[in-house]
């Protein structure tokens, strides 16, 4: 009995060394590496060490997100009306989604990118694109708030964009699809060679921002899909990819995949520039907005332009290039040194990295394979700088770590491949759960990357998630690329599409976000900067209420004389001076949204009283112990009354 | 000039850093305040240790009925008078008068410090107990009596969510050396006043 007893325990400790060998092995990374979620776990009260600003794709919106955690911030809108922040709602922001075809409440945002400075990211403004109805945006980064959008003419599908260039010279809008220019009435099948497609060069301002189409360059009709700048040595060039060389108009799944090669449209910017700036290019009539909010009276303006700068590339012979790249390209990236240019041929088997210096050695030396429509194609031997052979299946986008490696994208293989610059290898692969688009490196689309991690922004998550219906969250996944194999990390859920996204180390925008606006800088027309000046003017059928807020209570809170029929304009205050106490309001009936209303500043919202009675309204976002006793109320008379005009605050009941 | 009035000019002088730099200042910590609240108490004014600060202050304190902090008092008027005088004496003293002034001197300025310090402890008394009876928030003691918010005169006391503390600053140190320094030109004028007696 004792001998089974025994040998039971010796059995049992082989076993248990055993397990415990097996666990050990499981681990291999040595005992001083530390776990996954170690790395991406940020304390209460710790700060991230990135931000990455993560597009919402067809949300039209752009969201916050902190780096190693994945915790989402805010989602600053952009191109689609947001109730939560009255964006789009409230009368100083409507006027930024006006366009030349109305006002446009949505878009489908596709790729941010960080203002740079000596071509690294500087933390000033984010750009990004609206697809759909072709808009640039300007976000400012001390408020997270859209402050500027241009509306992009002759253009449609702004895809290829919005990518800065290394001293934030440009941001470059390139037309997905080309259309007749100017549009008219013609038929579809007569596309090829009719239709054009425009890539435009949107001047930014170096102090405020501020964006202008300085020209458009009308290329042929090619679908122009995704770009990036030259850097470096290659500065003052931009690089686009082209599909539908073959000019289809229909079936395209078919019909624009049959060239064995598009293109990558080399443009040299600057000899562009210069051509223009000699007066170059001709006027050409156009209608596009122009949108820009203001931060001293709170407000934005739209402007309706006229007319814009276009150039025909073959009046500036040597400008433009065709690089051949095999079969419908959709990446175009360049590395941080500014000499490989990678396009990735999404239906390719291959991934072709062009050279810089090859492609200027064959200008120079007149070695032209052809034309399109008058633009050189140089020969694709000349122009080749190697080739990843067979990484993966559907080569998308290429990020780079400033340590010369790349980072490819695929999309039907599902996974990011690491490959070196130079020698072409593979160096290692991670699956992604599932169907990775873009991927981003913070400074990615710099000379200098901050190659710490990449994010991986995945299409579809199955079941990576709990279920939420037919319909499951879009995800993002963090590896760490700090070693030489990548480390997946983390899973995180985005909102919208996750197209694109741009990251910077958070040092550059934290010491500069802005916690507040002064009172005394508040230039908003219809702003009352003390509860002594509120007041209740009538103008004919229009009614102007000039109220403040401040904890717990607006000014004025009892209002009468207002009648059915009435357009009544709230004009709000928040006379808060304090960080972080943002104030809200909302009228019943109102068919708009609540306001959210920032320190300092003043917001405005319509209400048309339909119905007589006394009706409330209240503070929406929860400011202070008395929040819920922060009301008021409108009294509605008939029509025909003549219920005088009367305010109050806090008197006597009696 | 025998070194105890050179001492006694410093002495003198000192003080007039009241006008230089901040008497007191009180600060109010609370966990939603991760900067704190703060303002400083100068001769003749308050003043924000961050921009805004007191109409926070004053935002918070209204809950349990406080006062509104006055943009000035009266003694913003009568305190720098008094440094002045109390200087240019001070200065007459270094100049013409023997050691047993500087004494005269020294007393002078603790009896009108003291005073002006019983003065603030009143406003601040004042500030904390004269309640709105109209308040929002109502709170008593343990024994029934209701609550004051007076700051501490010195030192730090929690009141209610939040922690003040209130410390003299430099303003305050200048007088303080001031008035230390006139007893030393005492001490020294009287040490010298013997030894001349004896030879």
């Amino acid at each position: 009995m004792k001998n089974i007893l025994k040998s039971t325990l010796a059995l049992l400790s082989v076993l248990v060394a055993f397990t415990s060998c097996d666990n050990a092995s499981k681990s291999n990374s040595g005992a001083l590496s530390s776990s996954a979620a170690e790395k991406v776990y940020v304390a209460p009260g710790e700060h991230d060490e990135f931000y990455a600003f993560i597009s919402g794709g067809f949300s039209g919106q752009l969201s916050v997100y902190g780096l190693p955690s994945g915790r989402l911030f805010k989602v600053i809108p952009v191109f689609s009306q947001d109730a939560e922040k009255a964006y789009g709602y409230n009368e100083e922001t409507k006027p930024m989604l006006n366009t030349s075809h109305g006002f446009v409440p949505w878009d489908d945002a596709h790729h941010p990118d960080i203002s740079q400075t000596k071509g690294v990211v500087d933390g000033r403004w984010v750009f990004i694109n609206g697809n759909n109805t072709p808009r640039i945006a300007k976000i400012d980064l001390t408020t997270f708030e859209t402050t500027e959008i241009i509306e992009v003419p002759n253009s449609a599908g702004n895809h290829s964009s919005s990518f800065v260039t290394e001293n934030s010279e440009y941001v470059v809008a390139g037309t997905r699809f080309s259309v007749p220019i100017p549009q008219k009435d013609m038929p579809i099948k007569d596309y090829k060679g009719n239709f054009k497609g425009a890539l435009s060069f949107i001047s930014i301002d170096p102090e405020h921002g501020h964006m202008d189409i300085k020209f458009q360059l009308i290329m042929p009709g090619f679908d122009y899909d995704l770009s990036h700048p030259g850097r470096g040595k290659s500065h003052g060039w931009f690089f686009f990819t082209t599909y539908n060389t073959e000019e289809a108009s229909t079936l395209m799944e078919v019909n624009a995949s049959q060239n064995d090669k598009d293109f990558i449209a080399a443009v040299n910017w600057k000899k562009i520039e210069e051509y223009v700036n000699n007066g170059g290019g001709t006027m050409m009539p156009a209608k596009y907005a122009h949108n820009v909010y203001d931060e001293a009276t709170h407000s934005a303006t739209s402007t309706m332009k006229k007319e814009v700068r276009v150039v025909n590339p073959l009046e500036v012979p040597g400008a433009v290039y065709f690089l051949p790249t095999p079969k419908s390209p959709h990446g175009c990236d360049v590395d941080p040194s500014g000499e490989y240019i990678v396009g990735n041929g999404k239906l390719s088997a291959n991934l072709t990295v062009h050279s810089f210096t090859k492609m200027l050695a064959a200008i120079e030396n007149n070695k032209v394979a052809g034309d399109a429509y008058g633009i050189p194609i140089l020969n694709f031997e000349d122009v080749l700088a190697g080739v990843v052979e067979q990484p993966g299946l559907g080569p998308l986008h290429t990020e780079f770590d400033g340590k010369g490696n790349a980072y490819t994208t695929f999309f039907i293989s599902s996974e990011v491949v690491k490959w070196k610059l130079g020698t072409w290898e593979v160096v290692d692969r991670q699956p992604c759960y599932y169907s990775v688009g873009h991927l981003m490196i913070p400074g990615g689309n710099s000379q200098k990357p901050f190659g710490k991690y990449v994010v991986a922004m995945n299409k579809i998550t199955k079941d990576r998630y709990l279920p939420t219906g037919p319909e499951v969250t879009q995800s993002a996944q963090l590896y760490d690329i700090s070693g030489e194999k990548m480390e997946l990390l983390l899973d995180f859920p985005t909102i919208g599409e996750p197209h694109y996204a741009a990251g910077c180390p958070a040092d550059l925008i934290k010491p500069r976000s802005k916690k507040l606006f002064k009172l005394e800088d508040n230039k908003h027309p219809y702003a009352t900067l003390n509860e002594a000046d509120t007041k209740v003017v009538r103008d004919g059928k229009t009614v102007h209420i000039y109220m403040t807020t401040i904890r717990s209570h607006f000014a004025p809170d009892n209002i009468e004389g207002v009648k059915v029929g009435d357009k009544v304009y709230f004009h709000v205050t928040n006379l808060e001076q304090d960080y972080d106490v943002p104030h809200g309001v909302s009228m019943i009936g109102a068919n708009t949204s609540e306001l959210l209303i920032m320190p300092g500043q003043t917001e405005t919202f319509l209400w048309e009283p339909k119905q007589i009675g006394v009706w409330p309204f209240y503070c929406t976002d929860f400011c202070s112990a008395l929040h819920q006793e922060m009301q008021g109320y409108v009294r509605v008379s008939p029509a025909n009354s003549n219920t005088p005009l009367k305010w109050s605050l806090g008197e006597d009941i009696e | 000039m025998k070194r105890s009035n050179i001492i006694m000019f410093i002495a003198a002088l000192l003080p007039l850093g009241l006008f230089l730099f901040p008497l007191w200042k009180i600060t109010l910590e609370a966990p939603q305040y991760p900067t704190p609240l703060g303002m400083y108490i100068h001769i003749n004014d308050f003043s924000d240790v961050h921009p805004h600060d007191i109409k926070n202050i004053n935002l918070m304190n209204h809950y349990v009925g406080m006062k509104y902090i006055p943009e000035a008092i009266p003694e913003f008027k009568i305190f720098p008078i008094g440094i002045i005088i109390t200087t240019v004496i001070g200065l007459i003293i270094a100049f013409k008068g023997n050691y047993k002034w500087f004494l005269f001197w020294f007393v002078l300025m603790i009896v009108l410090s003291s005073a002006g310090l019983y003065d603030f402890y009143l406003w601040e008394h004042d500030y904390g107990h004269d309640l709105d009876p109209k308040a929002i928030m109502k709170f008593t003691n343990p024994d029934g009596s209701v609550m004051g918010f007076q700051p501490p005169l010195f030192g730090s006391k929690d009141i209610l969510n939040f922690k003040a503390h209130s410390y003299p600053r430099l303003g305050a140190l200048f007088l303080g050396v001031g008035i230390a320094a006139s007893f030393i030109a005492y001490l020294i004028g009287k040490k010298n006043n013997k030894k001349s007696v004896t030879m």
